[in-house]
């Protein structure tokens, strides 16, 4: 049958070119063993500059309790608020504190004391989340502040208070129980991986045999249409099925992750959506006269795919408008499977609706990858 | 249709408002060897991809093998044999597997395959390079090769586009040699040469000029009508009309 030589062919190819033998074992092990500790949210290590008026045991204790939070890293004491500032405008520092002069005292007698915080929040996420723990610490200072001098003599205030009321809200972390973000990113670095490989390879492969003149020989030829789009697609398939297998074995070993729910739910989704990704390089590439313009091509719609799936920020919090174009993104559709599967143990049944819409998607994008196919000038 | 492997009637094709080919018309027997002649940007290349249905006619009609190249295009190239100006086999691919890839896409049992390589490769003194990447070969080897693999699955007609061009004179005759033995066994040929020597090998050649065919005879006949004893001097009196250039 054509279908096992142009199979035969594309392997053989495929293997006498070293660098996409390179490319497929090293981009996963590189993208599984570092990407997952830099795309953290977390905010941490962001430092702070204090300006101490008071210079009493209070303040003192305060500012430990900052630099014990594990958030900041204490860059030192400014003399005041001016030459602190010119610290944060030089970008040395983050955030600036100000202990006002009698905060010990304030604290003591008038059972409460005002501390000015001014953040850099050229990154808006790294200055409100900076407040907002700077915040907590300072609650979590006073209450402990309060607790220990609650019945010092002499201190009217907290007598009268009494004991410091106290609520306490228990939060169970559910699906992630150590809040880590890694969890979050590994199963959609999984996509980036598979999108990569599965997309832009085969994206490059028909373009390259328009420009070696290679394709003129087969199209000379009674192949079919499909069975020559199968032939450049089936590989791919084998590889992106292997490739995410190595994946989500580092994530296991690396991270400890392992999917909640069934492999066999991730198989099944996988297989159809590398089906989809690859047919959506075949049509680029088919549509494409140089591998320049295909990897232009291709560049675009990947950057705006990821960015549009919800693998780095919530889709929810998106403007309507936008979230609307999210759903003719494939990506989104893995993604969500993805996590859910991972992190909370979905089952098939559950992603029903995820499994459709990737099963439209691949169904008209292989349609389209054969249609885009022209034999005939 | 009788006899005729190629029946071409009025074929056009327009690219924009440059019209490359405009109504040709022309008959090939079987068996015969067809030279296609013109100087460059004549439309020869256009013409004879038409014929293998690589490209849509914008009018006109043509049967090769039998089949309508409008409407059974892919019938046309079960039964056609096509080797392109540039060199098209895959460098990354052996010998052999060059020969198995397509005798395979043609329907070709793998045993038979191997068979008949054997034999041709055999023939040709390849059979020692059966294992050869093809990029490592000589142009002419190369072209050796690649008229190997567009007759190996047995077509009716083979297209030969400048088969012979930038090849040593030595290995271009081997080449006509090779062309000759088709011929023999009942292919047709089409060929598109520059070479006036080349010309003179074939059966019957057309002189195309600025798309449209300016002369088509027996090379004897056409030295006579133009009252000249070399092809040369035939090919320059039809082609210094010629308002095309590159």
């Amino acid at each position: 049958m054509a279908l096992g030589f142009l199979l035969a062919k594309e392997f053989k190819q495929f293997i006498r070119t070293p660098i996409f033998i390179g490319l497929t074992l090293v981009f996963p092990a590189a993208i599984m063993l570092v990407i997952p500790w830099i795309v953290s949210m977390d905010i941490k290590n962001i430092s702070v500059m204090v300006v101490d008026n008071d210079r009493s045991g209070a303040s003192a204790d305060f500012i430990g309790a900052i630099g014990a939070s594990g958030y900041f890293i204490m860059e030192g004491l400014a003399a005041d608020y001016d030459e602190a500032l010119q610290h944060v405008e030089l970008s040395e520092t983050d955030a600036v504190i100000v202990i006002p002069d009698g905060f010990e005292r304030d604290l003591l007698f008038e059972g409460g004391a005002p501390v000015q915080v001014s953040i850099n929040a050229v990154n808006e996420t790294r200055g409100t989340l900076g407040a907002s723990y700077l915040g907590a610490v300072c609650a979590g200072f006073s209450a402990d502040f309060f607790a220990s001098h609650a019945f010092v003599a002499g201190n009217p205030s907290m007598q009268a208070a009494g004991p410091v009321p106290n609520i306490e809200v228990s939060v169970q972390n559910r699906y992630n129980p150590m809040m880590d973000y890694k969890w979050f990113m590994i199963p959609g670095l999984f996509v980036i991986i598979l999108v990569m490989l599965c997309g832009f390879l085969p994206a490059l492969n028909i373009v390259g045999e328009k420009e070696k003149g290679t394709i003129e020989q087969i199209n000379i030829t009674p192949v079919t249409k499909p069975v020559f789009i199968l032939s450049k697609m089936i590989p791919y398939w084998i590889m992106g099925v292997g490739v995410l297998s190595v994946a989500m074995v580092l994530a296991y070993v690396i991270y400890g992750l392992a999917p909640q729910g069934s492999i066999w739910v991730i198989a099944a989704f996988s297989v159809i959506f590398v089906f989809s990704v690859s047919s959506f390089g075949l049509v680029v590439s088919n549509y494409s006269n140089t591998t320049q313009q295909a990897m232009f091509v291709m560049f675009f719609f990947i950057l705006v795919f990821l960015l549009m799936s919800g693998l780095l920020t919530p889709i929810e919090s998106m403007p309507e408008w936008t979230q609307v174009i999210t759903y003719v993104n494939p990506l989104r559709y893995y993604i969500e499977m993805m996590r859910g599967v991972y992190l909370k143990g979905a089952a098939f049944g559950d992603l029903l609706p995820q499994f459709w819409a990737l099963l439209a998607f691949a169904a008209a994008l292989g349609a389209w990858a054969v249609a885009s196919y022209k034999k005939q000038s | 249709m009788g006899g005729n492997v190629i029946e071409v009637e009025g074929l056009t094709k327009v690219f924009g408002d440059f019209t490359a080919v405009d109504h040709i018309s022309f008959s090939v027997a079987k068996g015969e060897i067809f030279g296609f002649l013109g100087a460059n940007g004549a439309g020869k290349t256009t013409a004879m991809k038409m014929l293998c249905g690589l490209s849509r006619p914008t009018s006109g009609h043509a049967t090769v093998a039998g089949y309508d190249i409008n409407t059974e295009a892919e019938e046309v190239k079960r039964n056609i044999g096509y080797m392109s100006q540039k060199f098209s086999l895959y460098e990354d691919l052996t010998v052999y597997e060059n020969i198995e890839l397509f005798a395979g896409i043609y329907g070709m049992k793998r045993k038979d395959i191997s068979r008949k390589a054997v034999t041709i490769l055999k023939k040709l003194g390849f059979y020692s390079e059966r294992k050869t990447l093809v990029k490592s070969l000589p142009l002419g080897w190369k072209q050796k090769l690649a008229f190997s693999v567009a007759i190996f699955h047995g077509p009716k007609v083979v297209f030969l586009d400048e088969p012979t061009g930038g090849v040593d004179p030595v290995a271009r005759r081997q080449f006509w040699f090779m062309i000759y033995e088709a011929a023999e066994r009942g292919i047709t040929v089409f060929v598109t040469t520059h070479y006036m020597d080349e010309a003179e090998y074939c059966n019957r050649i057309s002189i195309m000029v600025d798309g449209r065919i300016e002369a088509l005879d027996t090379p004897a006949a056409l030295k006579r009508k133009f009252g000249t004893d070399s092809m040369d001097s035939v090919f320059y009196q039809l082609a210094r009309g010629a308002k095309r250039s590159e």
